[in-house]
């Protein structure tokens, strides 16, 4: 036993030496349209205990999916924006109104809003994503249907409101009302569950940067959502990734937006705080 | 073709039955303290070429995933999560190897590497895979008789 520790060590540093050699080929800072510097590295917030740093998902990424994300012309998730922005105006509902229609100011009005989100509602009693705010205005404000977690239109809206925000630090709350619900998620993350038995932390906490076959592990951050992913050609909501995670390890999800879903965005989102926005991010 | 299909059906259960007359079940495996089993799960010897194929496929054993393996380059991507495996049969013995593969929690405390014959203690597993261990005990020997090859 006493040897093969060592041989692990041995692993860990040839693993470093490769990592590193990896992250050196890749581009080393992402600015979009040659203008807009994004944070992908910053020091970790005072409750992340086990790291000092941390690092968006773009770091993990090839070269090639890096720079899909350095241009807006090249980003494959700007098609969804564009119809977001479509949609803006559209009237739908009994009340015939608009986004438009209320939000005078476009949706500059929602700038930096991203940052803080989820964050607790006293008014909903409770955790409260960019998508909830969206379906209450539907719901209650047009009396239009609401839209589910990861439709086309909602991972759309959510994209073209959270691009205000593009290059602002995540910067969710997790004391007062919030902690409960913080709490909760971090008792999540740190949870082995499914037939593989693993947490999120196995993954994105202990072996972040290291390759899992094809994929190399990032820290599993969500500043960079909805985030256009290339395998399935559209954009995925923050509950989606979720899902999909925990589908691998043969886990039971908990459904989009779930309280259990809600308070892990929050957690997770914590994880980052310190990270740009990414607006719509580029992913494998 | 229906014939054909029904004596092929026929085959696998008696194969089955065999196969499951002497075999010890996830949750009555016998680990030592350092999370050696030295009886075989099913007292048929491991397949080496077959534990082979199960090392890469990703529905099951799916072993490089994690794992680096020189007798593999055929295929690319392989792991880093864990160690490499060259040599993986000089380091171990076949009692040790069977413990690491049925469950290598009993080695390595709080490792990331699932086990693979075990049943019972999971947490939102998902419904299909109640019940179920991700590899059958004659799964494990193969396995280990391959694992057993990685020598250098
Ligand atoms: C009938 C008017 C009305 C319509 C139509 C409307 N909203 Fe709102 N919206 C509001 C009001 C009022 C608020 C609450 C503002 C506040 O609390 O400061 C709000 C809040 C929001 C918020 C949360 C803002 C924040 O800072 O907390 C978002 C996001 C939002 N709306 C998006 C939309 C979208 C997207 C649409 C179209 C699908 C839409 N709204 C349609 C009136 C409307
Ligand atoms: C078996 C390892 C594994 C586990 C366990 C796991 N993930 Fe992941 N996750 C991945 C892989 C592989 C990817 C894709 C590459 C990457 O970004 O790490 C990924 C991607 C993600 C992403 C997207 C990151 C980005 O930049 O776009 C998020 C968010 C995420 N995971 C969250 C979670 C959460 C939350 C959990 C726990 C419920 C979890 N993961 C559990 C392997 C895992
Ligand atoms: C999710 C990743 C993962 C998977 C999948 C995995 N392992 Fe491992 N394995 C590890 C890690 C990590 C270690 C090192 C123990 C530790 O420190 O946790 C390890 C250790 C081992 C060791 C001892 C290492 C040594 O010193 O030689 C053997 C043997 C082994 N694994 C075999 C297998 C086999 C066979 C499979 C497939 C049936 C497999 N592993 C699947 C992660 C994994």
């Amino acid at each position: 036993m006493i040897g093969s520790n060592l041989l692990r060590v041995a692993s860990i540093a040839s693993i470093a030496t490769f990592a590193f050699g990896t992250t050196a080929a890749n581009a080393q800072s992402l600015v979009i349209n040659d203008e807009e510097t994004m944070i992908i590295q910053a020091p970790a917030a005072a409750h992340l205990e086990n790291m000092d740093e941390v690092f968006s998902g773009w770091n993990f990424r090839t070269v090639e999916t890096q720079a899909l994300q350095m241009d807006d012309f090249d980003n494959p998730g700007m098609i969804f924006v564009d119809q977001a922005i479509d949609q803006w105006d559209t009237v739908d509902g009994a009340a015939g109104e608009s986004c438009g229609s209320c939000h005078e100011g476009g949706t500059a009005e929602f700038a930096g809003l991203r940052t803080v989100l989820p964050r607790w509602d006293e008014d909903a009693g409770g955790i409260q994503s960019m998508a909830d705010y969206i379906n209450e205005c539907r719901t209650e404000r047009m009396q239009a249907e609401a839209w589910t977690w990861s439709s086309s239109k909602m991972t759309a809206m959510t994209a073209l409101i959270g691009l205000e925000s593009r290059g602002m630090p995540v910067d969710v709350v997790i004391d007062g009302p919030a902690a409960d619900a913080w709490e909760l998620g971090k008792e999540i993350y740190y949870t082995r569950v499914g037939q593989l038995d693993m947490s999120c932390a196995n993954c994105h906490e202990d072996n972040y940067d290291t390759m899992i076959r094809a994929d190399h592990l990032s820290q599993g951050q969500i500043n960079g959502f909805p985030s256009y992913r290339l395998k399935n050609a559209k954009l995925n909501s923050t509950h989606a990734r979720f899902k999909g995670c925990m589908k691998n390890i043969r886990a039971k999800p908990f459904g989009e937006g779930s309280d259990e879903f809600r308070a892990l965005e929050l957690y997770v989102a914590s994880r980052g705080n310190g990270l740009s926005v990414e607006g719509t991010s580029v992913r494998n | 073709m229906k014939r054909t299909a029904f004596l092929i059906i026929g085959a696998t259960a008696a194969f089955a039955a065999m196969a499951t007359a002497g075999t010890t079940t996830p949750d009555d495996v016998t680990f030592d303290d350092y999370g050696a089993v030295s009886a075989s799960l099913t007292g048929v010897a491991g397949d080496a070429a077959n534990g082979r194929k199960l090392f890469a496929n990703r529905k099951l054993g799916n072993c490089l995933a994690c794992h680096q393996n020189n007798d593999y380059l055929e295929q690319s991507f392989h792991g880093e999560v864990g160690p490499s495996l060259d040599g993986a049969g000089d380091r171990w013995n076949e009692a040790e190897l069977r413990g690491l593969v049925s469950n290598a929690k009993n080695t390595f405390e709080g490792t990331i590497m699932p086990a693979f014959y075990r049943t019972s203690g999971f947490y939102r597993n998902m419904e299909k895979f109640d019940g179920k261990s991700i590899l059958s005990a004659q799964d494990v020997e193969d396995i280990v008789a391959y694992l057993l090859t990685l020598t250098e």
